[in-house]
């Protein structure tokens, strides 16, 4: 496997993509912050570190993970999908790749205790397996909603060892939880590391989850170079929630204008319902949990709580590579609802005998809104499994 | 001169700092608290703009926010109740809030209608001081407004006297590696701190927050800073008083007494 290369798409040395990002964090995290923004740049040029990083993707995450020819879904749409099969990992979801980069990083720090926020626990659960894996102390911070709509993944973090404290302020989901362990950070700067788990955050954390997650795109360069002949698609499409499964599809893509970069976000119950976690079509500029992204809030500068069917995307910040891709206009970026992503994860399933998770449902959901031509090769980023998730399938078979 | 500067001219040590949220416990009585707390004889209040997402703060602060923003608070109605105040009260006025809040209503015209309606400094604890100093600094010199910055148990010299030269007002000494609203008593490792700085030789004044919520810990900060902040152990005085001016006058008395 290749070295992490850094791919500074248009990032500056204070960690801004054009207008957004920077570290807009309370004096308490300063020390932090300028601790990890120093180690992370000087552990990762490290040999042993990346030697330790590529090992524990192949032979513990299972990477790489394939590139499968969706034959049938490819025949409804007349033209050539491909799924990044991101839900065979170990965990089941994208996030592993970047907890296990972390986890590298906060050993090498010297960190005993691990904490992390988590939104549909696939991130809280990728954080407790690595703490597991090391031996290191974990604590995952979720809302109570989310808590009730993911109660599998609880489960798990808790057999994997993990305290998992309750978050019950605000609308009581990701936002909440992040909040709560950066408040667990300030009151522990000294022995804790905060995984965090997206694309968002104060620099260089946008950076460094992008550069874990890279190995999704720098895998399918090499997968579609062997299966088509060549090194790029026409189309990458992810879900966006924070953003950092999109990130790693798009990441080796970014300067390539051929390829279209397409995202989906959260719709909820519709962009005008007020029920929607939609925020680059809703939102404006603003500072949010450590950096200046764009957010979903009121007149008054109030932070608006966020709606979706998935808990993963549902989240009223983006990070900040997204802003500006979406700002720039490099990147598309689409909505589908609650109801459309269903629809799409049923599709997949009987179609493909694959049970998307239904964040990476509301990616495929995007396949009925955009025009695909028969020569186009377009890669769907499958970000997780949909085990998680099959309370709420069972509940609306009906979208069959 | 500013309030601020005026008031540290005249008095420099045992100053008393009380926060309160604005539209907290009910909308409007923010005008009465203050009223009262001048008259109680502190020295300066801060007023707490309620943000949805208040990182920096505990549970105490948190829970005060969240029901003032229920209660209906927004940046327009904490101008006019400070507009209200200041026809009485003269003891210095800070408010004390989140960027974003700042940035949505435009932050040249946020820090102009803050002067305008009686405002002295401001705490803004995740707009980062580089950020400042290359975007906002010279917006501040011009309509002589008091930025507060803070320091922790973490920054180091350097940085501290970065931040003194790039504050008005006070240097706000946050006590512990703590949210607001933690209830310890001062550490040995809080006093070396405190001390540290003290051998500094600051340009400003100092006031310690963070954990400072009774005459104990309050005295103690007063033998290493100018004075104290109080925030969190006074929302829990009010929060549940039937007599806001009785409340207000106990717990002012209960720490300096």
């Amino acid at each position: 496997m290749k070295k992490i290369k850094h791919m500074h798409y248009q990032i500056n040395d204070k960690g801004y993509y054009g207008e957004f990002g920077g570290a807009y964090i309370p004096e308490m995290l300063h020390a932090n912050i300028e601790e990890l923004r120093k180690q992370y740049f000087r552990i990762i040029e490290q040999e042993d570190f990346q030697e330790e990083y590529n090992d524990l993707l192949s032979n513990y995450v299972g990477r790489p993970t394939p590139l499968s020819y969706a034959r049938r879904l490819s025949a409804k749409y007349r033209s050539n999908i491909y799924l990044k099969r991101e839900d065979l990992t170990h965990t089941g979801a994208h996030k592993i790749n970047n907890t296990v980069g972390q986890i590298l990083i906060a050993k090498r720090m010297g960190k005993t205790r691990v904490i992390a926020e988590t939104g549909a626990g696939q991130h809280g659960v990728a954080a407790a397996t690595v703490c597991a894996l090391m031996g290191i102390k974990c604590v995952v911070y979720m809302g109570e909603v989310d808590i009730k709509r993911q109660s599998q993944n609880v489960t798990r973090m808790k057999m994997l060892g993990a305290e998992v404290r309750i978050v019950k302020s605000g609308s009581k989901t990701l936002k909440d939880a992040t909040n709560e362990a950066i408040r667990d950070w300030i009151n522990n700067p000294i022995d804790t590391y905060y995984i965090i788990g997206s694309v968002v955050g104060p620099h260089p954390y946008p950076e460094m989850v992008a550069n874990f997650q890279s190995v999704i795109s720098d895998e399918i360069q090499k997968q579609l170079k062997r299966m088509e002949g060549r090194e790029f698609p026409d189309k990458v499409i992810a879900c966006v929630g924070g953003g950092s499964n999109a990130a790693g599809a798009f990441y080796y893509f970014l300067d390539n204008k051929e390829v279209e970069l397409i995202a989906v976000e959260g719709e909820g119950l519709g962009i005008s319902s007020g029920k929607t976690a939609a925020t680059i079509r809703t939102g404006e500029e603003g500072v949010f949990q450590g950096s200046k992204t764009l957010l979903m809030q009121d007149q008054d500068g109030q932070i608006v709580e966020p709606y979706s069917i998935s808990a993963g995307l549902d989240y009223p910040g983006v990070g900040p590579l997204h802003a500006h891709l979406f700002k720039s206009g490099r990147g598309t970026y689409l909505v589908a609802t609650d109801k459309e992503a269903l629809a799409a994860a049923f599709e997949l399933t009987k179609l493909e005998g694959i049970i998307p998770a239904l964040e990476s449902a509301h990616a495929l959901a995007a396949l009925k809104k955009i025009v695909l031509l028969p020569d186009d090769i377009v890669v769907v980023n499958l970000s997780g499994r949909g085990d998680k998730d099959m309370e709420i399938y069972s509940k609306n078979g009906k979208y069959e | 001169m500013s309030r601020l500067k005026t008031l540290f001219k005249h008095k420099n040590s045992n100053i008393l700092n009380i926060y309160i949220t604005a539209g907290f416990p009910a909308l409007n009585e923010t005008i009465l608290i203050v009223q009262e707390l001048e008259k109680a004889g502190v020295d300066i209040v801060e007023i707490g703009m309620p943000f949805s997402d208040p990182l920096a703060d505990g549970p105490t602060i948190q829970a005060s926010s969240q029901k003032a923003i229920e209660n209906g608070i927004t940046l327009s109605k904490i101008f006019e109740q400070v507009t209200e105040i200041r026809k009485t009260v003269q003891i210095p006025l800070i408010l004390m809030g989140y960027f974003n809040q700042v940035l949505k209503f435009g932050v040249p015209q946020f820090f102009s209608k803050a002067r305008e309606v009686g405002i002295d400094g401001l705490i803004i604890p995740d707009l980062p001081i580089d950020v400042y100093n290359n975007e906002y600094a010279s917006l501040v010199d011009e309509i002589d407004l008091d930025l507060i910055f803070l320091i922790t148990p973490q920054t180091s010299n350097k940085r501290i006297k970065m931040i003194d030269k790039l504050s008005n007002g006070f240097l706000y000494l946050v006590s512990s590696h703590s949210t607001t609203g933690s209830q310890q008593n001062l550490q040995t490792s809080q006093i070396e701190y405190f001390k540290r700085v003290k051998t500094l030789d600051l340009a400003n004044s100092s006031l310690i927050g963070f954990g400072i919520s009774n005459h104990d810990t309050f005295t103690v900060a007063c033998k290493y800073a100018n004075g104290a902040i109080i925030g969190s152990a006074f929302i829990n005085a009010v929060a549940n008083s039937t007599d806001l001016p009785a409340t207000i006058h106990q717990f002012v008395l209960s720490i300096t007494r």
